[in-house]
């Protein structure tokens, strides 16, 4: 019942902090706004490139909300208790991340279809988007909260962490926008989203045991 | 306590080890550069395509070698600092990197120094290149991280982890830009089928890399004696290895 308790607890953590949870989306927005009005408005160059855009956008949201991730629960020692207590560890930091998930990552991906239509990609790839989104950025959160993690002890990690985080996010990225790529040009999308399942089924079995070390080095300073 | 004897003693031990075989290294590595230089620039015949600009080869091959060689030595200390506790292996780890990078970057820079000649640009978004430049930012990054925590017994776990972290992703990385490029654009130069070396220029290219590797083992030791004083330098074989360097 606990493992729902977790899921329960973010989520009401978030409706409290609601600036704080809109604070990727927003971000994740201005990204995509912001290229638009530098590469300028002809919708052929938007065309090419809103593939990247939009998973550039969403690697650099990721990362925003990464800095805050158990952050609070390493200040006020609820990560104590999660270790103290008798569930695996493992097991708690993955349904944390799950919850993470939801209500930092989920709201881009249900907004990126828009942003996507607004630079001009057609119906038909925006589904192989999707597909990305949701196989990647799973991916993006294991990677990502690892190496946060290892920054908790350090209270300003921003730019730090995406020092760290950051090229170990390319093959998502290039498996992503290939993906999407391919789908433009009428190519079969197969190989790349078999790519990403596999880099996520290695992040979903590998990472755990990194987090938990991780965390228990945080914790014993 | 015996734990506590045990580190201090293997400390003492590894910095008069250190002390000990550095001249003999230095030699070693003296001898090797200055022969593999000779062979590289003077014996080994010009190249039939690149002339004499290839010559740069012997500088880049081996440092680009070393850039993956000591990022996978560092993972290998990673595990055992992470496993066994010792903090010989934090010490050698968090020495390694510095070199690590720096051999990185030599490997970018001459590469760009190359290919400014060879292929008419200073950068190209070659598969090979940009994971090059990849593994440099995975050096910085356990640079970085290294130097932002305080407590450095801490901060010498979190870097193994890291270490780790980057080790597995290492080929993940490079397999996935070779992809990628090859899936945006053939390359327009690689790298990969140069014709096959002819003996005579790849001996002091073999030559090189040992003594790259060489220099590896000399800085290496160097730093990591440094690195263990700054550690303890309060503790009593610091007192006691000074004074005998300075009674020698």
């Amino acid at each position: 019942m606990s493992y729902f308790m977790i899921i329960r607890r973010e989520s009401l953590v978030a409706f409290r902090n609601r600036h704080e949870a809109l604070s990727p989306l927003l971000f994740f927005f201005l990204v995509c706004l912001l290229f638009p009005l530098a590469v300028g408005s002809s919708s052929k160059i938007l065309d090419d490139i809103s593939s990247g855009i939009i998973w550039t956008a969403i690697l650099l949201a990721t990362l925003m909300s990464l800095t805050h991730l158990f952050r609070k629960e390493y200040d006020d020692g609820t990560l104590e208790l999660m270790m103290l207590s008798h569930h695996s560890l493992a097991v708690l930091v993955m349904i944390k991340l799950a919850a993470h998930w939801i209500i930092n990552i989920l709201p881009l991906i249900v907004l990126a279809p828009f942003i996507a239509s607004a630079l001009g990609m057609d119906l038909h790839i925006q589904g192989a988007l999707l597909l990305t989104l949701f196989l990647g950025t799973p991916s993006l959160i294991l990677i990502g909260a690892t190496v946060a993690t290892l920054t908790l002890v350090i209270p300003q990690n921003g730019m730090l962490l995406a020092l760290l985080v950051l090229p170990l996010y390319v093959p998502v990225l290039i498996f992503g926008t290939s993906a999407v790529d391919a789908a433009a040009s009428g190519l079969p999308t197969a190989g790349p989203l078999y790519m990403m399942a596999a880099i996520l089924i290695l992040s979903l079995t590998l990472t755990p045991f990194a987090i938990v070390s991780a965390l228990k080095i945080g914790i014993s300073q | 306590m015996m734990k506590w004897l045990h580190t201090m003693a293997s400390s003492a031990w590894f910095y008069r080890f250190a002390a000990r075989i550095v001249p003999w290294l230095t030699t070693l590595f003296v001898l090797l550069f200055l022969y593999g230089l000779y062979g590289g620039l003077i014996t080994a015949p010009a190249d039939y395509q690149q002339g004499d600009a290839f010559r740069i080869i012997y500088i880049h091959v081996p440092a680009a070698w070393m850039s993956l060689f000591i990022y996978v030595v560092m993972a290998i200390y990673g595990i055992i600092a992470l496993v066994w506790r010792i903090k010989l292996a934090e010490v050698l780890l968090i020495s390694s990197a510095p070199i690590g990078a720096a051999f990185t970057l030599l490997a970018l820079v001459t590469g760009s120094l190359w290919g400014k000649p060879m292929w008419g640009t200073w950068w190209s978004w070659d598969a090979r290149l940009t994971s090059e430049l990849l593994l440099l930012f995975l050096y910085l990054g356990v640079l970085g991280l290294y130097a932002a925590i305080e407590d450095k017994r801490v901060a010498s776990k979190a870097i193994s982890v890291l270490t780790l972290v980057g080790v597995v992703n290492i080929p993940i990385i490079h397999y996935s830009v070779k992809w990628w490029n090859t899936l945006h654009q053939g390359s327009t130069v690689t790298l990969t089928d140069k014709p096959s070396m002819q003996i005579d220029m790849l001996i002091p290219l073999l030559v090189m890399a040992v003594a790259f590797k060489v220099y590896y083992a000399i800085s290496l030791l160097i730093r990591a004696k440094a690195e263990l004083i700054e550690r303890e330098p309060n503790s009593k074989w610091v007192r006691k290895v000074i004074e005998e360097d300075n009674n020698e």
